[in-house]
């Protein structure tokens, strides 16, 4: 096309009209993007349900095997990160750049605590023989035939949600960077909001995730 | 240039642009060489990028269905091995559903389409609209792993537990499958998205071309049910690899779970594959027969009816699979219910075609084609969804014809039509019109000698995936072969006639079938940007009782939106008047 002149900002991307329609579209997109993500977890929680519906006995022997402790510590860690990624977006509205930075740097952190102690969860199992699988699976301290099943529901949910802390935190050092250079300010934030819609949901999956595995008696 | 003054309270500036039957600037002059096709975020290059990728896939597809109908000339063993056979037919039907049918029509023609029918520059996501068409790729190169290594014998469904012992490489191909849903679920996103977000001044959602109500209705599908074929290849993956126990008899799971969880996506599947070609239906009927679309709303509504409804039905697949009595009666009454919205947009296709000018140029017959075929896989559907006559009929070549009338007579035909329609507006070419009708007649032929005889041999009971057979069918089965092979001689007739259009056809002019939609008024191939104006739209895209300069308005500022800030202003502030525009 003709002569791009300096008339629109340079986070306007060409092909839209103005800035408000490319943070709508982004916003939307996103949403869409939520419900995929929701379905796709929906597969993993309709497993659950049918196998806990045919072996009550079996969820409620094997529960107990997790470690509730940590897994309310990293309940209280996501949903801290989720305040702190909450503030970022604030901070970003109100053209606090530092704080946008400091409110990434806490979030980036708790989920890393989150990942530690889900480390340490899971080298203890795999310690006792308790793998994902009945290839793999060793434990011999619950009394229950399909005690491997529990546990490659509880590896395959809580690993894919894992999977999404790991990308989250790719996804804020990203926007960390940006924020860095100044990118961000009430003008221009859309990634900022992206990415805590994004954390947001991480944190809600962890939120069923939570109860539905530990706490069930 | 002459201002089309448009009679209105309010005092717009709009102003006819008609299209250069002889533009000088097109998308294919811009960012010319392969990487520059490589990386390109243009919504026109990647739909075409995506048709080159479908027709490669649908040529080896098609190959493989052609050994399947030779091996089966005899009712033993004619040329090929017995397992052999049994890769053949899972690659045919995984190569078509996967990498054919499901990103055939949006993925290919609705990318190149959709945006212009819009008034768009482009998709909302265009860099998302590129990396969905690498991880298409991506999926294509981990099939073809498999098929180095131990190829796939579990037919294209995974059934375990089949599936978990099978000696072929299945991961490979389930993890494929995997990547490969990505490239479905950013498209459906991406639609999506630019259907609500991207609309040129005076789209309402009444005045939607049928085309892009039915990708929308596509996209939602795609967007809800295949995260669900996601989690179950990937529960397979895992259950072949570290014996989950979820979908695996022997090790406590169980193999109806998997049925369910598949076809929960798989029905709604067939869905993504054939409402897109609704949608070509209903433009190409419309051009062709000069007149409005009879009943509007009906068929766009019914777009998102079937979508609906084909997330309620999946059960239908398991009659015989050993679901309760209660859920099979209510899967079976749920199935009669698709046949009203479908049926919804049958007769009103017919009723548009009542009283209407019609010209018989060949994407119109390759709709005459798609409604006489569709009808019958419709119908046939209908019995297959009645219980006492599908456990009888199920696993037959009865179902094989049935699918095939409604993917291949549905989706393929209106494929067809659609690339018919297009081919001038996305290569500047026009085809040879005698050749491409001698090509439909064979199509037409040929289809229907391959698949009526399976409908008969299927109902005396001819099983379906077998490799040998008892000596009645033979006829039927022969019979088969040969229309296949008149089906085979009928692409090769396109396929030459496209690519002589290709570099010796007659130019084309920008809107040779005398269109009123959007897209037609762009130049053939359009601009780079697809509008060199911001297009206005003040009737509905099948008005064709308007006169044609009424259908070229565009804001009557010289900028494309964003060239200067005086500009801009004005643009705004005509958006914003034009926004819910309507006339009445």
């Amino acid at each position: 096309m003709s002569n791009h002149s300096q008339a629109h900002p340079a986070h306007l991307q060409h092909h839209f009209v103005d800035s408000d329609q490319q943070f709508d579209a982004a916003k939307m997109g996103m949403w869409v993007f939520i419900v995929n993500e929701i379905l796709f977890f929906g597969g993993l929680f309709c497993a659950y349900i049918v196998f806990r519906a045919w072996y009550p006995d079996l969820f409620t022997m094997a529960a107990t095997k997790l470690d509730t402790t940590m897994g309310a510590i990293n309940t209280v860690v996501l949903i801290g990160s989720s305040l702190s990624v909450a503030m970022a977006i604030r901070a970003a509205q109100l053209n606090k750049t530092k704080w946008i930075k400091i409110n990434l740097l806490i979030t980036i952190t708790l989920a890393c605590v989150f990942l530690v102690i889900k480390y340490f969860e899971y080298s203890h199992k795999m310690h006792d023989g308790i793998f994902p699988g009945a290839t793999l699976y060793t434990y011999e301290g619950i009394d229950h035939p399909l005690a491997h099943v529990f546990f490659s529901i509880y590896y395959v949910m809580t690993g894919i949600h894992a999977i999404h802390i790991i990308v989250g935190i790719g996804l804020m050092i990203w926007i960390y960077i940006r924020a860095k250079r100044n990118e961000f300010g009430s003008e221009y934030y859309t990634p900022v909001e992206m990415v805590g819609l994004y954390w947001h949901l991480v944190d809600v999956i962890w939120i069923f995730l939570f109860p539905l595995l530990y706490l069930i008696e | 240039m002459a201002t089309a003054e448009v009679s209105n309270k309010k005092t717009l500036k709009v102003q006819r642009f008609k299209p250069s039957d002889n533009p000088s600037n097109t998308y294919l002059t811009d960012e010319k060489g392969v990487w520059a096709w490589m990386t390109t975020v243009d919504h026109k290059k990647i739909g075409i990028m995506y048709l080159v990728a479908v027709a490669i896939f649908f040529a080896v597809g098609g190959a493989l269905a052609l050994l399947l109908r030779t091996e089966l000339m005899t009712p033993a063993k004619t040329f090929i091995e017995a397992d052999t056979y049994n890769q053949l037919f899972t690659l045919h039907g995984a190569i078509m559903v996967f990498f054919v049918l499901v990103p055939s029509i949006p993925a290919a023609l609705g990318n190149f389409i959709m945006p212009m029918q819009l008034g768009a520059k482009d998709v909302a996501f265009p860099k998302l609209n590129l990396a969905s068409f690498y991880i298409y790729v991506a999926g294509a190169i981990f099939t073809f792993i498999a098929l180095a290594q131990h190829g796939l014998d579990t037919g294209w469904t995974f059934y375990t537990p089949y599936s978990t012992e099978s000696s072929s490489s299945v991961i490979w191909v389930t993890m494929g499958v995997f990547i490969l849903g990505f490239s479905s679920i950013l498209t459906g996103t991406n639609f999506i998205t630019t259907i609500h977000k991207m609309r040129a001044p005076g789209i309402t959602w009444g005045k939607l071309p049928l085309n892009v109500w039915a990708l929308y209705a596509t996209s939602i599908i795609q967007v809800l049910a295949t995260p669900v074929l996601a989690i179950t290849v990937l529960l397979l993956t895992m259950e072949r690899w570290l014996g989950f126990g979820i979908f695996d008899p022997a090790l406590g799971g169980d193999p109806v779970l998997f049925q369910h969880f598949f076809w929960f996506y798989s029905h709604p599947a067939v869905y993504i594959m054939i409402v897109p070609g609704f949608g070509i239906i209903s433009e190409v009927i419309s051009t062709f027969s000069k007149k409005t679309v009879f009943g509007y709303w009906a068929i766009a509504l019914s777009s998102l009816a079937i979508a609906f409804i084909g997330f309620l039905v999946w059960g239908h697949h398991m009659f015989t699979s050993g679901q309760s009595a209660v859920a099979t009666t209510v899967f079976s009454f749920l199935t009669f219910l698709v046949g009203i919205p479908t049926g919804i947009k049958i007769f009103n296709w017919i009723a548009t075609l009542y009283k209407g000018s019609i010209k018989m140029d060949t994407p119109m017959i390759y709709v005459f084609i798609f409604l006489f075929l569709f009808s019958i896989g419709g119908f046939t559907g209908i019995m297959l969804g009645a219980l006492s006559v599908d456990i009888h009929l199920h696993d037959t070549y009865y179902v094989v014809a049935h699918f095939h009338y409604v993917m291949m007579g549905g989706t393929l035909i209106a494929l067809l039509a659609g690339l018919h329609f297009w081919w001038p507006k996305m290569t500047g070419k026009l085809y040879n019109e005698k050749l491409a009708k001698i090509a439909s007649v064979f199509i037409f032929v040929g289809f229907n000698v391959t698949f009526l005889p399976q409908f008969v041999m299927g109902a005396q009971g001819m099983p379906r995936r077998y490799y040998n057979y008892v000596d009645q069918f033979t006829a039927f089965h022969q019979t088969s072969t040969i229309g296949s092979y008149l089906l085979g001689v009928g692409f090769l007739i396109i396929l030459y006639y496209l690519m002589h259009s290709l570099f010796k056809g007659a130019k084309s002019p920008a809107n040779p079938w005398g269109s009123r939609g959007l897209e037609w008024q762009a130049t053939s191939p359009p601009d780079f940007h697809n509008f060199d104006h911001t297009p206005v739209v003040i009737h509905g895209p099948y008005d064709y009782h308007q006169p044609m300069e009424e259908f070229q308005l565009g804001l009557a500022v010289d900028t494309n939106g964003h060239d200067s800030e005086t500009a801009k202003e004005v643009v705004d502030k005509e958006r914003e008047q034009w926004k819910n525009y309507s006339l009445g």
